[in-house]
């Protein structure tokens, strides 16, 4: 018989780490090592003089496979904190998606009006295409993404999530 | 301390500082200026090793049977790779080791240079952590970081990997003293509100156990005394995984053996039927658990353990203790005390009645010959002549590892010394090596396997180069018998390439590295060549001839719970032991 299977769930995980060659590798190894999810993976230095970088990891695991992702994470050496931003509580979650579609009359006038209507901004416009930037949680870019695609999507280019918690407190 | 020097000098001195008197090498081209500054020192003796690997093992038995980190010096590209399966067993049994790693210089790393290879890349998965030292002025503190983060928290292998050039450059050198570490900080107190509930939970306990591995040894003989203090004063039994056996002492009438797939068998019912069990630096292995749902199904469980990944990995916990065993045993003791707690004595009676009835199942029997020497028998012929000397046991892997786990009998930590996670054929020899090393006047012994002692066996002339009077007592049973058990087990005793063919002839090996060869095959001569064999002071290979049939008993077969062992009084269970989805597993 075997052992129960809880569901999955998708976490935000966000953590601060030095700011060295070789640490993404360390966290991305760790993930295809153990056999973990990446669905989504963001990286930037947040502070030159301390030499930190946030990296936020989106991933989906059984609830205990999450606690082990945190704890595996938590026990690199350069790896400062890790924070599961789903357990804290609601956390901010942006992602911002750069979308190029190509089409003439009506097609063209239809992906103005969603774009519109989703507050995405045109950034560079041609006589038979148009380049939207969208920012907004992960689900209204599908949601966008989806809209436009019988509409002449010809690519997509997503930053992936970027998440901080709510209220007054620092990680 | 800031002092000019070159990179090279500065390892030499960053070694000086840590207070290494050992250091396990192979010199070649990217690590000669090492090789130089070390020529002009005496402080850290180097032993020069006959293979990588052999260096790694040696660092490891070197570590374990002193408490101190171990040091590893071998140049880039194949010296490294070869290090790899001995980093990677340190890593898996929590070994501190250092391994200093030369690199081609900076300007050519990416260039397929000659003898190049990412050791990064490579070891940062069978390493704690691992550094590359691009910039002379990173390379002081790095070494001195090297050395905290191999000891501290769960202990592993460390890799720092030297560009030659970094190793000519010259900088200021920085001393240990003011090495802080900014991230890694690991844990030692644990929760006094967990404590105190863990001794709660205890206290009230009908059927208790405790349940201790490797990490009471890691955490220092300072532990292993607690954990003795905690079980007289609760009086309830222990019991040990292969990497905790010497923690508690095997004379103690509350010790039940090892647990686990060879454990005996009242560790094992103990553990299946517990109300209330602690595990104490030990890391629910598969070896130990069996079946995960079956896994003692009516007990609370408390875990103390130093790496909170190690928490919940395999087995839900309902109170983990994040901490070192030394502090949190320290601490359950005194909240013990000052609760002036009282087991529930009369319950306390009846289950080590029922132990008792387990222990006298009698698990570890076997039956002995006057035509052939059984492999059990000829442990603890050992056992019986030695255990009274100052005595160091270390094994390879197989069979006769776990009859010298059953059959050999351990009084103190730091004395048993083996391969248990990664399971690595060849560790034995050249980590009794390393022991001797650290212990020049204690009797060093590797139980071995006709199988593995061949994979590190080049190691000898190390013994004999350096007077290291290392025994070798192989029991020499001509085949692969763990391989030979699980193909009596799996696959209908087929033995398929299991077979030691073309063994060399031992004694005149021996002999031809400069050490003594013994054979015996008869067991009336055991003893005495047993006796031999210990009173010669030169590096010793026996070949004990031993019956070639026997099996590791009892066992539970994998992808069983504790209460189906097969026993040596049926041995016959083993043949069809396994169901389909147990053959899965390994
Ligand atoms: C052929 C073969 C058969 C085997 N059969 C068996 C068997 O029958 N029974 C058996 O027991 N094993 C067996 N093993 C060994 C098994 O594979 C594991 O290596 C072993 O069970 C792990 O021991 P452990 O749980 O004590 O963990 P270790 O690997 O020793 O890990 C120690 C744990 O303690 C923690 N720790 C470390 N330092 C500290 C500290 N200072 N304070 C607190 N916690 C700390 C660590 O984080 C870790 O979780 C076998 C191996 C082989 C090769
Ligand atoms: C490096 C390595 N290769 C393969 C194995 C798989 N293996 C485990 S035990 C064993 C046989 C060991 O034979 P021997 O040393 O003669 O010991 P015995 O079991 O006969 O006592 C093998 C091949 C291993 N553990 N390590
Ligand atoms: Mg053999």
């Amino acid at each position: 018989m075997p052992p129960v299977i809880e569901p999955a769930e998708r976490h935000t995980l966000s953590m601060l780490v030095d700011n060295e060659p070789g640490v993404l590798a360390r966290i991305v190894g760790l993930f295809s090592g153990r056999g973990y999810n990446i669905d989504s993976l963001t990286v930037s230095e947040v502070s030159h003089a301390s030499h930190l970088s946030r990296i936020t990891v989106v991933t989906t695991g059984a609830p205990p496979i999450i606690e082990q992702i945190k704890s595996q994470l938590d026990r690199l050496v350069p790896v400062h904190r890790v924070v599961d931003l789903t357990v804290v509580g609601k956390a901010v979650e942006r992602e911002l998606a750069l979308i190029k579609v190509r089409g003439k009359g009506e097609l063209r006038q239809e992906a103005l009006l969603i774009a519109d209507s989703f507050r995405a901004r045109t950034v560079d416009t041609t006589l038979e295409s148009f380049v939207f930037e969208i920012t907004g949680k992960p689900e209204k870019i599908d949601q966008f993404v989806s809209l436009l695609e019988p509409l002449g999507l010809v690519e997509v280019s997503r930053t992936g999530v970027a998440a901080i918690g709510r209220g007054a407190e620092g990680m | 301390m800031m002092r000019e020097m070159t990179g090279a000098e500065m390892v030499m001195q960053a070694l000086i500082d840590q207070g290494v008197e050992h250091m396990f090498g192979y010199p070649g081209g990217a690590v000669l200026p090492i090789y130089d500054a070390m020529f002009h020192q005496n402080q850290v003796k180097h032993i020069l090793v006959r293979h990588e690997q052999g260096a790694v093992h040696m660092a490891e038995g070197y570590a374990r049977s002193s408490g101190k980190v171990g040091v590893v010096l071998v140049t880039s590209g194949p010296g490294a790779t070869n290090a790899v399966t001995g980093l990677t067993d340190a890593l898996l049994d929590s070994i501190p080791l250092v391994c200093i790693t030369g690199q081609v210089p900076t300007h050519l790393i990416g260039s397929d240079a000659f003898q190049e290879c990412d050791t990064v890349g490579i070891t940062r998965p069978c390493t704690k952590h691992n550094y590359l030292v691009r910039d002379i002025n990173d390379l002081a503190r790095v070494m001195h970081e090297a050395f905290y983060v191999a000891q501290n928290g769960r202990p592993g292998p460390v890799v720092v990997d030297i560009p030659k050039d970094v190793q000519f450059a010259k900088g200021m050198y920085v001393g240990p003293e003011n090495i802080q570490h900014r991230t890694y900080q690991p844990r030692l107190k644990g929760d006094p509100e967990k404590i105190k509930t863990a001794v709660e939970m205890l206290a009230k306990a009908r059927r208790p156990i405790l349940y201790t591995g490797g990490g009471v040894i890691n955490s220092g003989p300072e532990a292993s005394r607690l954990l003795r203090e905690f079980a007289r004063l609760s009086g309830y039994p222990v019991t040990s995984t292969l990497m905790g056996l010497g923690a508690f002492p095997a004379s103690d009438r509350q010790w039940l053996g090892m647990l686990g797939m060879h454990g005996t068998y009242e560790a094992n019912m103990a553990m299946h039927d517990c109300d209330v069990m602690v595990c104490i630096g030990a890391r629910f292995d598969d070896r130990i658990t069996g079946r995960l749902d079956a896994f003692s199904p009516d007990s609370k469980k408390i875990h103390i353990d130093i790496d909170p990944s190690s928490i919940n990995k395999n087995v839900k916990v309902d109170l983990p203790i994040i901490g070192d065993v030394k502090h949190v045993l320290e601490d359950m003791l005194t909240v013990w005390r000052g609760m002036k707690a009282e087991p529930d004595r009369r319950a306390l009676a009846g289950w080590w009645s029922q132990i008792d009835k387990w222990r006298a199942r009698k698990s570890l029997a076997f039956t002995t010959s006057d035509r052939i020497i059984k492999p059990q028998q000829a442990v603890k012929a050992l056992y019986d002549q030695v255990k009274d000397k100052d005595v160091y046991i270390t094994t390879e892997v197989g069979q006769h590892q776990m009859w010298a786990a059953q059959h050999f009998h351990f009084e103190q930590p730091n004395r048993w010394m083996t391969s248990g996670g990664l399971g690595t054929m060849g560790y034995g020899l050249p980590a009794a090596i390393g022991v001797q090393v650290a212990h020049p006047d204690s009797l060093v012994i590797d139980i071995a396997g006709e199988a593995s002692i061949q994979m590190c066996l080049q190691e000898m002339s190390t013994a004999l180069q350096f007077d290291l009077p290392v025994k070798i007592f192989v029991l020499n049973n001509e085949y692969m018998g763990m391989v030979r058990q699980w193909q009596d087990l799996l696959h209908g005793g087929r033995y398929s390439h299991s077979y030691s063919e073309s063994l060399p002839d031992f004694v005149k090996l021996a002999e031809a590295y400069g050490g003594v060869g013994i054979r015996c095959s008869n067991p009336a001569d055991l003893d005495g060549a047993i006796h031999e064999m210990i009173n010669v002071n030169r590096p010793v290979l026996f070949d004990c001839l031993v019956d070639k049939t026997e099996n590791v008993l009892p066992m539970i077969p994998s992808g069983k719970p504790h209460n189906e062992m097969i026993m040596p009084d049926h041995p016959e269970a083993l043949d069809d032991a396994i169901d389909e989805e147990g053959k899965m597993l390994v």
